[in-house]
């Protein structure tokens, strides 16, 4: 396993390096430009080079570049161009909302999700079956900012019982922690259970057909055993790389529930950032999320092998 | 209390007395307490003078003081000066500063650092330039004195050092004003009614603000930028709720307190809330532009600009960007309609489209597509950008309607050259009123050529007249230069008004004292 992990984590290097130069030269390829944003409306010519100057865009692409990487190689990932702030005190303000409002969309969307995929295959053809996967396919078509302002007239405007934006942060007590972000997680989380809910489905589906699960039955298990003790771990693998992917899409796919919800997360730094063309934020920001996917694939990669001991890398 | 008029100029310190003299104001609102704010934008630079963003200059307001400040009826009073005194020729002027400033670091203000404040603006501000340029010498004369000496006439020098609007010349420590204008400072340390709350600052999300309990406000009634500036709450937060709908709901539901320049979409929704007030703080609004680019063809031709004039109508694009009728105006005044020193209707064309097709068949125009840059996502300038385009379809223009984010347009308009190297011809912005009722602070009206604000007209009579502007104390000598600007402007076409609106503010009902003025003011306010 340990050899498995220092491969993976040295084969992270290279892939973070293109990434990095990729993002920089692509940012870079984008029509905008920082100093006419910050020198404002009635800027001159002058001015305007006065900024690019003192912010450095005046030099030479390959130039700005090399000085990145630099800073990169030392640990510094720069700071933002308007507020001044380093981009990594910049993301640390940020990471706590985006990490805490996709682990409870996750753990809403496998709590949910698993048991109705494995009751849908299990009652298969019923009107269980039915049920889920008419769900399931309501969920994939429900775009999220809708489901988020249904869910706030429902529950913030109409009931009144929950906060229609904001964040608030573990310190501030769980209650406090957990009201601001119960509508927000729901809403990212019913595209994962439905994606979740179908692939177990299928792979419990799958599974129940072969030769050891009847086996199992022949030899008089009970149903339960069956299915969470033999199927479920089979269907396992398909799940586990779905959840795997789903938490990556998740990072992603919490832009609009950041901006619908008013949450200060990862995926409103990035949005702001690319529309003032704050390229440090933009480049530090991205690194971080692609060294998040990496190391994601890497835990995907080791729970294979516990889940399965025959695969081999 | 007795407004800075020209006469009361000459009369120098004796105006002062008159100040003086007009009693205290005495306040009864309630204090403490917690103010939720949903700002117009997120504030992501602090240093008003490295930027002009309208939120930045709001931030500037709360932390900053000024010398002199403008009231809602658009005159300059005096604010962290006490008396000041003016030669018979105005070339000679000396400034004493009320007792009791001082910065949020303890230290006092004093004359050195209004003269490293002014310096550094005077280096970034259209209008600070001008005023820079026509002083000999300004210095400290002692710890509350300081004396600016003209070189050469200049006849506005309250109205710059009270300019109300970006860049407004805020006045901060001595070491903080040296450093490089074209760098931002590095503290946010002001005199101003409310401390920046450093490491509470989140961009993208929070910025706080403590009252500043040192802070001694002028005894007189607070009136626009002017007058006592009482911080009456203990603490401001403005939350960036970048989604319209979801600020429009946490208003509602009482999650945040006001919510400054709402999308018009929104308002009648929350008129008919008995919760929540709808209040046009700046009663004259803003006016919209269309700018033609003057060095490229069609528009560097005066005959194509004059068919943009002919084929302008304003009720058609306020209905459309505007939509209700409450909240926008048809204004033929250069410099704004509604109660602004220089109002006018002189040299303004009514709508003839017919005329207009002749005059852009006359000026030459091959027929290669028009480029109107329209940037998406920002209201106030997309929906002009298609109203411009079927019109000027109507007059026989081929147009390319180029979309793009409002980051690009800013980028683009930068560009002076052809539409094949990413030029452009004609792009859509929009000014507030306190950047547009003078010659002065007009930057669509200039005719400097390649130095002149994008667009980049060139119109020696209308440089001379903005120069003459400037230079000119009598205010009705003032009003006839600034009609001649306005001929000039409906002559050559440096740009069209496509109208003037309001953009309301929309609060709880527990909020009280909300200033009327051309920016967002949060002192005087208590909930």
């Amino acid at each position: 396993m340990l050899p498995l992990i220092a491969r993976r984590v040295l084969a992270t290097i290279p892939v973070m390096g293109v990434v990095a130069l990729t993002v920089f030269a692509l940012l870079h390829l984008t029509p905008g430009d920082p100093a006419i944003i910050i020198a404002g409306d009635y800027a001159t010519t002058q001015d305007i080079a006065r900024i690019r100057a003192s912010l450095g865009l005046d030099r030479p692409l390959l130039a700005q570049a090399g000085i990145w990487l630099a800073k990169l190689l030392r640990g510094d990932l720069g700071a933002s161009i308007y507020s001044g702030l380093p981009v990594t005190t910049l993301i640390g303000q940020r990471v706590g909302p985006t990490v805490a409002l996709t682990a409870l969309a996750m753990l809403i969307s496998v709590a949910v999700a698993v048991p109705l995929g494995v009751l849908a295959a299990w009652r298969q053809g019923s009107w269980v079956d039915r049920i889920v996967m008419i769900v399931s396919v309501s969920g994939f078509s429900m775009p999220v900012f809708w489901l988020g302002f249904l869910l706030v007239w429902v529950f913030a405007i109409q009931a009144g019982v929950l906060p229609v934006q904001g964040y608030q942060p573990l310190e501030a007590g769980p209650w406090q922690f957990l009201r601001h972000l119960v509508l927000p997680a729901v809403t990212l989380s019913l595209v994962y259970m439905a994606l979740i809910a179908r692939m177990t489905r299928a792979s419990v589906l799958g599974v129940l057909r072969e030769d050891y699960i009847r086996t199992a039955f022949a030899k008089g298990l009970a149903p339960h055993r069956v299915l969470l003790g033999h199927a479920l771990k089979a269907a396992s693998l398909p799940v586990v790389t779905i959840i795997g992917v789903g938490f990556a899409l998740l990072i992603g796919g919490a832009v609009v529930t950041e901006s619908v919800f008013a949450i200060p997360g990862l995926g409103r730094l990035t949005v702001d950032a690319i529309v003032r063309r704050d390229y440090p934020v933009v480049q530090g920001v991205v690194l971080v999320v692609s060294g998040v996917y990496v190391l994601l694939n890497l835990v995907i990669d080791v729970v294979y092998v516990v889940l399965d001991p025959r695969i081999r890398y | 209390m007795t407004p800075i008029t020209r006469r009361a100029l000459l009369a120098g310190s004796a105006a002062a007395a008159t100040t003086l003299a007009a009693g205290p104001y005495v306040h009864a609102q309630k204090t403490g307490g917690l103010l939720r704010v949903v700002p117009h934008a997120d504030l992501k630079v602090l240093d008003p003078i490295w930027t002009t963003g309208y939120i930045t200059r709001n931030h500037g307001y709360m932390i900053f003081d000024t010398l002199f400040a403008m009231d809602a009826n658009l005159k300059v009073q005096p604010q962290m000066v006490e008396k000041w005194t003016a030669s018979a020729n105005k070339m000679k002027w000396t400034f004493v500063l009320r007792d009791g400033l001082k910065f949020h670091d303890g230290q006092p203000v004093t004359a050195e650092d209004c003269v490293a404040s002014i310096k550094r603006w005077g280096a970034r501000d259209a209008l600070g330039r001008l005023l820079m340029g026509s002083i000999g010498k300004m210095a400290a004369v002692d710890k509350k004195t300081f004396a600016i000496d003209l070189e050469q006439p200049f006849g506005l020098v309250l109205e710059a050092l009270g300019k109300p609007s970006s860049n407004v010349p805020f006045i901060m420590p001595a070491r903080l004003a040296a450093t490089d204008p074209n760098e931002q400072v590095k503290e946010m340390v002001g005199s101003g009614p409310y401390k920046f709350a450093a490491g509470e600052w989140q961009p993208g999300n929070k910025v706080v603000y403590l009252a500043n309990p040192d802070y001694v406000p002028r005894k007189d009634k607070p009136s626009g930028a002017a007058g006592a500036k009482r911080p009456l709450v203990d603490r401001v937060e403005w939350r960036y709720i970048p989604d319209a709908a979801t600020a429009s709901a946490a208003l509602e539901a009482g999650e945040v307190d006001f919510w400054e320049n709402i999308p018009l979409d929104f308002a009648p929704k929350l008129e008919k809330n008995p919760n929540v007030v709808i209040f046009v703080s700046d009663t004259r609004g803003s006016q919209g532009w269309l700018r033609p680019n003057h060095l490229q063809p069609p528009f560097n031709n005066k005959k194509a600009r004059q068919a943009l004039l002919y084929m302008m109508d304003q009720k058609a694009y306020l209905d459309t960007v505007i939509g209700n009728a409450k909240y926008y105006k048809i204004c033929p005044a250069v410099f704004m309609c509604g109660g602004t020193p220089f109002e006018s209707a002189v040299g303004a064309p009514k709508q003839d489209l017919e005329k207009a097709r002749q005059l852009l068949k006359e000026s030459g125009y091959d027929g290669r597509p028009v480029v109107v840059l329209d940037p998406t996502d920002s209201p106030y300038a997309h929906a002009p950008a298609l109203v411009t385009a079927e019109l000027l379809k109507k007059i026989g223009a081929t147009v390319d309607v180029a979309a793009m984010d409002w980051s690009s347009v800013l980028a683009r308009r930068a560009n002076k050259g052809p539409v094949g190297q990413g030029g452009w011809n004609i792009f859509h912005t929009w000014s507030t009123s306190l950047d547009v009722i003078t010659p002065a602070v007009h930057a669509a009206v200039g005719g400097a050529g390649e130095k002149a604000w994008f667009g980049w007209p060139t119109n020696e009579a209308a440089e001379k007249l903005r120069a003459d502007f400037v230079k000119e104390p009598d205010p009705a000598k003032q009003k006839r230069i600034a009609e001649q600007i306005q001929q000039i402007t409906y002559d050559d076409v440096p740009y069209v008004s496509w109208g003037q609106f309001v953009v309301p503010n929309a609060f709880r009902k527990n909020v009280r004292g909300v200033l009327q003025f051309g920016a967002t003011l949060f002192w005087n306010i208590s909930v």
